[in-house]
């Protein structure tokens, strides 16, 4: 394993998946994928459409079960079986649709399956009042400015959308958020918003994993970056390790790009 | 210089801040209180056209009397309705409660739990909905209910032999035809009981969805399942519940039923559930999920029972009865397209 000697160098892994498969009938999406995420970096995922970028992803937030394969948080072995296991112990995932509920105001989307107030015979009596002060205080940590905390999602822009999904990914002491093309849909003008958002999530501790396409955003953002190829690990690095073309080549399947036939394939 | 074309220093900010288009403001306003305005005119033309009947104690009364069955069947679908489901079997849901709880009743099950009969049996067959829907996973709720109103049905014309099943106790049928008398209304001044029950539940059902965790997640569900799901909801449980709620409240208008009519009936509320559907539609709520109110829903109810009621103090045929409840239907429908069109342009 090439990243060996440089794992020894680095403090003890937040989380660690190990030999990760999984298979959708007859179609293996994943195939032994290994993942070390360190506290407080940003890690950046690559790979070609149907690389299994996402597949892993929704393994680690528990939307999907792995067929194979290990997971430690913490230096724990743990068993994830739905997004509320992730997030119990702090990991959130910031998906690609957003997921976010358009029907509903900011405050509530941001608590949505963890609303604050009273429990009573086991539902909770939502305090509103507290959704809205919490969710106010919790856009100010982070720098978000929204008109009100009563806007419904819907009529929000997409920049702001993804403010309030990542808001909502981060409002519970996040240990680790996970961001699938969170600048994919996005007005130019916004995209810097969101980044300058991941950054300030670093600056709190918590880690960051990244799937983009756009090598803009990677080589801003993140600390170290690991591509999949066809459902494998097929290359990581250090970002300043590294450059545009050779990840292009690994997005690709090769290694040892130069830069000129990185423009013939594109 | 005009306040439009001062200097913006961010774009991304102004599209923000623009003021709400004037057509999305009205559409706004008429989705909001339009069902409410329109309840409002039509008591005051039915107080022109018929000065000496409509507005009296005892219409007015009687109408609340009337409404009742479908007042609690349109709570029960508002529920399904706001998840973007569809419950096509309340109409046999209600039908069986009244023919089981008309069966124990007069077979001499004591009368506390003769009442329970109904209620019960609704919550039954609302589960048998959801396990359709969540378990089998049958690709929309307008299956699973297609058979289940067919079905139960069948049921009831099986336990009853086809036949009705009359002399239900009075204890059982106080709910349903129990008044309660206001001296200061005049001679016929009193409530009916079955007003009291409709307003229980629907205040009941109002704070639910709007202060409850749960009824919270039932908005979220029909507003995106997908953002519930990776919220940690766990949304069978939350359809399960929907449709248990929407069957529980076709047993409570089989309670009322049996209480009006003192027996069971096996074709009673034969196209109820399309009544009750269409009280939800005008009152505002989406066919798409996530949005709508019990007060609309009850004054989408309320539109039909007004429209019942005055057509036939106005000697006009039942036939048009129909005709323009299918035209108030498209017209309500027609709004919300509206303001969907209105907001995407704001």
């Amino acid at each position: 394993m090439s990243d060996d000697s440089m794992g020894d160098a680095r403090p003890t892994p937040l989380l660690e998946m190990r030999g990760i498969t999984k298979r959708f009938g007859a179609v293996t999406a994943l195939d032994h994928v290994d993942l070390l995420l360190y506290p407080g970096e940003v890690l950046g995922i690559v790979g070609d459409n149907g690389a299994g970028k996402s597949t892993l992803m929704k393994v680690l937030s528990g939307l999907h079960s792995a067929s194979d394969g290990e997971l430690h948080f913490d230096g724990r072995r743990v068993e994830l079986h739905s997004p509320k296991d992730a997030q119990d112990i702090g990991i959130e995932m910031v998906y690609q649709d957003l997921s976010l509920a358009g029907n509903l105001p900011i405050h509530e989307n941001i608590y949505l399956g963890r609303e604050p107030g009273k429990k009573r015979i086991g539902f909770t009596i939502v305090d509103h009042k507290l959704s809205r002060k919490m969710a106010m205080e919790h856009l100010d940590r982070l720098h978000i400015t929204v008109k009100s905390v009563d806007q419904k999602v819907e009529e929000l822009s997409g920049g702001q959308q993804q403010a309030v999904a990542i808001a909502r990914s981060t409002a519970f002491d996040a240990r680790v958020v996970i961001m699938d093309e969170p600048t994919a849909s996005l007005a130019i003008k916004e995209v810097g918003k969101v980044l300058d958002l991941i950054k300030r999530l670093r600056e709190n501790g918590t880690s960051v994993i990244l799937i983009s396409h756009r090598m803009d955003d990677v080589f801003f953002v993140c600390d170290r970056i690991m591509a999949l190829f066809h459902g494998r690990n097929f290359e990581e690095s250090a970002i300043r390790e590294t450059s545009r073309n050779e990840v292009i080549g690994w997005i690709m399947g090769t290694k040892g790009h130069t830069e000129a036939l990185a423009h013939d394939r594109l | 210089m005009t306040a439009s074309d001062r200097p913006v220093e961010d774009g991304l900010d102004r599209a923000e801040d623009a003021p709400e288009s004037r057509t999305a403001r009205r559409m706004r306003m008429v989705d909001k209180y339009g069902v409410f305005a329109v309840v409002v005119l039509m008591m005051i033309v039915l107080t022109i056209l018929a000065p000496d009947i409509f507005p009296t104690v005892q219409n007015l009364t009687n109408i609340l009397r009337q409404i009742a069955m479908n007042a609690l069947l349109a709570l029960g679908l508002y529920i399904v309705i706001m998840t973007a489901g569809i419950d096509l079997s309340v109409g046999s849901i209600m039908a069986l409660a009244t023919m089981l709880l008309a069966m124990a009743d007069t077979s001499g099950l004591i009368w506390p739990l003769a009442l329970l009969v109904g209620p019960l049996i609704g919550i039954g067959c609302g589960l048998v909905n959801g396990f359709g829907v969540t378990v089998l996973r049958l690709p929309h709720p307008f299956i699973m209910t297609l058979g289940t109103l067919f079905t139960l049905r069948g049921v009831t014309n099986l336990v009853s032999n086809g036949r009705p099943v009359s002399g239900v106790s009075r204890e059982v049928r106080f709910l349903g035809s129990g008044e309660i008398p206001v001296p200061f209304l005049g001679e016929f001044g009193s409530i009916p009981v079955s007003a009291v029950v409709l307003l229980v539940c629907y205040g009941g059902v109002g704070y639910f969805i709007s202060k409850v965790s749960l009824g919270r997640h039932i908005v979220a569900v029909g507003g995106n399942p997908q953002a519930a799901r990776v919220s940690g909801i766990n949304v069978d449980r939350v359809l399960m519940i929907t449709y248990a709620l929407s069957g529980f409240f076709a047993g409570l208008a089989g309670l009322m039923l049996a209480g009006r009519t003192g027996a069971g009936f096996p074709n009673a509320g034969i196209g109820a559930e399309l009544d009750a559907i269409a009280a939800v539609i005008i009152g505002g709520a989406s066919f798409f999920g996530g949005r709508g109110t019990v007060y609309g829903v009850f004054a989408g109810v309320l539109v039909m029972g007004l429209l019942r009621n005055g057509l036939n103090l106005l000697d006009v045929s039942a036939f048009w009865q129909q005709t323009l409840i299918g035209m108030i239907v498209v017209g309500a429908v027609y709004v919300d397209v509206l303001r969907r069109k209105a907001g995407s342009n704001a």
